[in-house]
C-alpha cells in the first residue's frame, strides 16, 4: 500500500511557504506572499465601466436586474454604488456557475418584477423613475407585490443578497470593481499579515487594492471566476 | 467483491481532529495504522483570502463526501422537518475541520465532569432538568490533564494560564481548574478592540483574559507564527500558523513510516468476526471497494458520522447496529447552545478587519457554576468572547439596529458610516443531554451511494432557553460598559447540525446508557475505540476540540499500552 504524501501538493514548497517570523512576531518576511509592484494589477480606473457582454440573462434580464441592483445600493454625488461595482455582472457572471441553481428563480422573478411594475405602475421597472423603482422594490420586500411564486419577499431577498455579494466580495468574481465596495464601508483590503499598529483602535490601514488572487501565492489556484459548488453562509465554528 | 487488502495493526476511520491526533501516539508505540480518511490533502495555497468562497460558498468544493449526507433535523418525533442545510458545518480533508476552525483551544472545567454531584451537592437534587440524561464523567478534569498538555504541546496552543498546579494568576482564567505547567506559547496578542473590552469587563469587576488557541503566536516547532490576515474564520491557514492536525500530529506520525494515508476513502462498514470482535473496514475509493484487515478500528469521523457508521455495519450480533445492543447508539445527542448572541453598535470605529476568531477577549464569571444559582432557575453558564475578525460581505450585512431600512439611500449612509462598528459576540453555553434528543438514521433521505443520512431530533429545553437569556444579559452589560450605543439579541435557534455536536456514543462505565467505557473502547466490541465529542457527555461552555483530542491521545495511548489484551 503506498503512502499519499508524496501526491501532497505543497511538499516541495514548504520552505518557501513557511518564511520567517521577526523577534516581535508580526511582521512575515515572505516573499511568496507579498504583493506584487503597484500598477501590475489590471487597470481599473474609469469610473462608469462599459457594460460587460452579457453571459448567462437575456438583454431583457439583465436591464430589469440592472435596475434594481442600481436601486438597492444607490449611487449618488458622494460615492457609488452597485452600478459601478459592477453587481448586476457578478450575478449574470455566478448564475453560469455557483448561482446556476437560481436561474430559474431569477427568469421568473425579473419577469414577474416587470409584469408588476407594469401592472402597479405602468412601465417596465427599468424605465420607472426612482422613485416608483423604489416603491415597487418596497412592495416586493413587503411580500405585497403580486405575480410571484413563492411569494414576492423571497426573490427580493435574493437579488438583495447577491447585490451584496456582487458589491463587497473579492473583484476576481467580476464585482467590487475598482474596490467600489470596500472603499464605501472602508474595509483597507486583503492582506497577507497585518501588523499590530494595523489592528490598533484608531489605525486606518492603506488600502490594498489587491484581489486575493493578485498575490502570487494564489494566482495558481484561483478557482472558476463563476465559481461553483453550494449557496448559502453557514455560521458558527 | 471486494478486495482484501494486507492486514494491519490499526485502522483510523478519518483524520481530522481526533484520528489525526491519536496516529501518533500509536505510530510512537510502533504500531502499523492504516488511516482512511474521505477528503484530500489540502495546501496552503489552497487556503486563499476570499470571503466569498469561504464563507459564503462553503469552500471546498471538490471532494466533500460530508456535503452529500447532511444530516436532516427535525425538533421532536413529531415536528416537521428543518429545511435541509445546503453545507454541512464539517469538512472532509486529511486533518478534516481542523484545517478551518476556528482553532480556540479549551480545557474544560472541573464542574463540567461532575454536574450531576455537583448539583446535588449545592443546589440539591430536584435542582436538575427535568429529563435530562447527564451523569458525571468517569473521571475528573484531573485524568485527562496530562492529556490535555500532551496535546497542547503537540499541535501548539498559545494562552495564558490562570492556574499552574493552584497558582492562581490574574493574567489567565482565574476560574480554571489546575494546569501542570504554562501554556507552550505566551497568547495570541491583544488589539485595540480587545483592550478596549478587557478594561470594560474590569470596570464591572469581572476577570477578562486572553482565549486559548491552537494558533501559534510565534515561531514554533517549524512553524510560522500567526500573521492576522482576517480570514482564518473558515479559511485555512496560509503559513501553518493553525494547529490543524494536516500541519502537526499527521506529518508528525507519517515521520515514523507507520502511517499509511489512504484519502478519498469512503467508509461503507466496520466488519466483525464469529466472536464479535471487529476484523476490519469495508471501504470505496472511486469505484472499486476494499476490505482492510485490522487488530483494532479507532472510530473517529464526526459526531453524526460515527453514529451513522455504527448503525449501518449491523450484523448477526449486533442486528441493531454495531456496539448498539443496549441500544445506546445516538442517545444523549445534544448540540451546543450557542445560536443565541449579542449584537452591539458602537460610536467609534473598532478595527476589526484584521485578526481572527481565537484573537480575543473571554470572561468565564459567568460560566459554569462560577457564580451562585441558588436564585435562579436553571443550572451551568456561558463564556462570554469578543473578537476581531470582520470581513466586507459580512460587514455589509450587519444588523442595522432599527435604525435605518436593509437597502437604498438611507441604509448606504447607514453602512457608509457603521460598517466598522459592529460587533457580535461568540456565546457557549452548558448544554445537557435529554432523553427525547436523540440521533438515528433517516427513513427517506440517502446519500448518493443509497445509505440512509443521519437523522437530528433535538431541540434546545427550558434549562438552555434561560441560561442563554442570562448570558446575552451579561454581554449586553459587558458591551454597555464598553460604550455601546445599542445592543439587540438574537434567539435561541433549534439544535440542527452544528459543528459543536456531543453525544451518540456517550463515554460511561456502565453499558446500559453509554456505548464506550472510560478508556473510549466499546462496552461491546472489545477492539473498537470510539474517538471525538460523540463521546463527550457534556459541553461545558467551551470548545470542544481540545477536549476530544485530549481523550484522543488517552484513548489510542490505551491502545498502545494494552495491545496484548485489547487487540489479540
Amino acid at each position: 500500500m503506498s503512502d499519499d504524501r508524496s501526491t501532497r501538493p505543497d511538499a516541495l514548497s514548504r520552505r518557501a511557504l513557511l518564511g520567517r517570523v521577526g523577534a516581535a512576531g508580526a511582521f512575515v518576511a515572505l516573499t511568496d506572499v507579498l504583493p506584487p509592484a503597484a500598477g501590475t494589477a489590471d487597470a481599473q480606473t474609469a469610473r462608469t465601466p462599459a457594460r460587460e457582454p452579457l453571459e448567462t440573462l437575456t438583454p431583457a434580464e439583465a436591464a430589469t436586474l440592472e435596475s434594481m441592483t442600481a436601486r438597492l445600493i444607490p449611487s449618488d454625488t458622494t460615492s457609488p454604488g452597485a452600478t459601478e461595482a459592477r453587481a448586476a455582472h457578478y450575478i449574470d457572471r455566478a448564475l453560469g456557475g455557483a448561482l446556476a441553481g437560481f436561474r430559474g428563480a431569477y427568469g421568473a422573478g425579473l419577469a414577474s418584477v416587470d409584469a408588476y411594475a407594469r401592472a402597479s405602475k405602468g412601465a417596465l421597472f427599468a424605465q420607472l423613475s426612482a422613485a416608483d423603482q423604489d416603491a415597487v422594490l418596497g412592495d416586493l420586500e413587503r411580500n405585497a407585490a403580486t405575480g410571484f411564486e413563492g411569494g414576492s419577499a423571497g426573490f427580493f431577498a435574493l437579488v438583495l443578497s447577491h447585490t451584496m455579494q456582487g458589491t463587497f466580495s473579492d473583484p476576481f468574481y467580476g464585482g467590487n470593481r475598482n474596490f467600489a465596495g470596500w472603499d464605501l464601508i472602508g474595509y483597507p483590503g486583503v492582506r497577507l499579515a497585518a501588523t499590530a499598529e494595523q489592528q490598533n483602535l484608531d489605525a486606518k490601514p492603506a488600502p490594498t487594492r489587491m484581489s486575493a488572487y493578485d498575490y502570487s501565492m494564489f494566482s495558481r489556484r484561483k478557482p472558476s471566476r463563476a465559481g461553483a459548488g453550494v449557496k448559502h453562509d453557514t455560521h458558527g465554528d | 467483491m471486494a478486495t482484501e487488502l494486507r492486514r494491519t495493526d490499526v485502522v483510523i476511520i478519518g483524520l481530522g481532529a481526533t484520528g489525526g491526533v491519536a496516529a501518533l501516539p500509536l505510530a510512537q508505540a510502533g504500531l502499523d495504522i492504516v488511516g482512511l480518511e474521505a477528503g484530500t490533502w489540502l495546501a496552503p495555497a489552497d487556503m486563499s483570502p476570499d470571503e466569498l468562497r469561504n464563507n459564503f460558498r462553503g469552500w471546498p468544493g471538490a471532494v466533500q463526501k460530508a456535503n452529500r449526507e447532511i444530516p436532516t433535523h427535525r425538533p421532536d418525533a413529531s415536528a416537521p422537518y428543518s429545511p435541509r442545510l445546503a453545507i454541512h458545518p464539517m469538512m472532509n480533508a486529511v486533518g478534516g475541520t481542523t484545517l478551518h476552525y476556528w482553532a480556540q483551544s479549551w480545557r474544560l472545567s472541573p464542574w463540567d465532569f461532575k454536574v450531576v454531584s455537583e448539583t446535588r451537592r449545592r443546589y440539591g437534587a430536584s435542582k436538575l432538568p427535568k429529563g435530562t440524561t447527564v451523569e458525571d464523567w468517569p473521571f475528573g478534569l484531573e485524568e485527562l490533564e496530562p492529556y490535555y498538555d500532551r496535546v497542547e504541546v503537540e499541535i501548539g496552543v498559545s494562552g495564558q494560564a490562570g492556574n499552574v498546579k493552584g497558582a492562581i494568576d490574574q493574567r489567565g482564567n482565574i476560574f480554571e481548574g489546575p494546569r501542570s505547567r504554562p501554556y507552550p506559547m505566551p497568547p495570541l496578542r491583544g488589539t485595540g478592540f480587545t483592550e478596549m473590552m478587557a478594561g470594560a469587563a474590569r470596570s464591572l469587576g469581572w476577570h477578562p483574559f486572553p482565549g486559548p488557541a491552537a494558533v501559534t503566536s510565534g515561531r514554533y516547532q517549524g512553524r510560522s507564527g500567526c500573521v492576522y490576515h482576517g480570514f482564518c474564520n473558515r479559511g485555512g491557514c496560509h503559513v501553518s500558523a493553525k494547529g490543524s492536525t494536516a500541519v502537526t500530529t499527521i506529518p508528525k506520525a507519517q515521520r515514523t513510516k507507520r502511517l499509511t494515508v489512504v484519502t478519498e476513502a469512503h467508509v461503507t462498514s466496520i466488519d466483525v468476526d464469529a466472536q464479535g470482535r471487529v476484523s476490519g473496514v469495508t471501504y470505496r475509493k472511486g469505484t472499486e471497494e476494499f476490505f482492510q484487515p485490522a487488530s483494532a478500528v479507532l472510530l473517529a469521523g464526526y459526531t453524526y458520522e460515527n453514529v451513522r457508521v455504527l448503525l449501518l455495519s449491523a450484523s448477526k450480533g449486533f442486528p441493531k447496529g454495531l456496539s448498539n445492543n443496549h441500544g445506546q447508539v445516538g442517545r444523549h445527542y445534544f448540540s451546543h447552545n450557542q445560536i443565541a448572541t449579542v449584537n452591539a453598535l458602537f460610536p467609534r470605529n473598532l478595527n476589526t478587519w484584521y485578526g481572527l476568531p481565537a484573537q480575543g477577549m473571554a470572561v468565564d464569571d459567568w460560566a459554569d457554576d462560577n457564580f451562585d444559582h441558588g436564585a435562579l432557575d436553571f443550572i451551568g453558564g456561558g463564556n462570554l468572547w469578543v473578537y476581531s475578525d470582520r470581513r466586507p460581505i459580512a460587514a455589509a450585512n450587519m444588523s442595522t439596529f432599527g435604525r435605518a431600512p436593509r437597502w437604498g439611500a438611507q441604509w448606504k449612509a447607514f453602512i457608509r458610516e457603521n460598517a466598522d462598528r459592529g460587533n457580535t459576540a461568540y456565546l457557549q453555553r452548558t448544554t445537557l443531554p435529554y432523553e427525547d434528543n436523540y440521533l438515528d438514521l433517516d427513513p427517506v433521505v440517502k446519500d448518493p451511494v443509497g445509505f440512509p443520512v443521519c437523522r437530528i431530533t433535538a431541540d434546545y429545553k427550558q434549562n438552555e432557553r434561560r441560561l442563554a437569556d442570562f448570558i446575552q444579559d451579561k454581554m449586553i452589560q459587558w458591551y454597555r460598559a464598553a460604550g455601546a450605543i445599542a445592543t439587540e439579541k438574537t434567539p435561541v435557534g433549534t439544535m440542527g447540525p452544528s459543528t459543536h455536536a456531543y453525544g451518540g456514543t456517550r463515554m460511561g462505565d456502565s453499558p446500559e446508557t453509554n456505548v464506550v467505557n472510560r478508556w473510549g473502547f466499546s462496552h461491546e466490541v472489545p477492539n473498537l475505540g470510539i474517538l471525538g465529542a460523540s463521546v463527550m457527555g457534556t459541553s461545558g461552555a467551551r470548545n470542544p476540540t481540545l477536549t476530544a483530542q485530549a481523550l484522543a491521545w488517552r484513548t489510542a495511548e490505551h491502545l498502545a499500552s494494552n495491545w496484548k489484551s485489547i487487540a489479540t
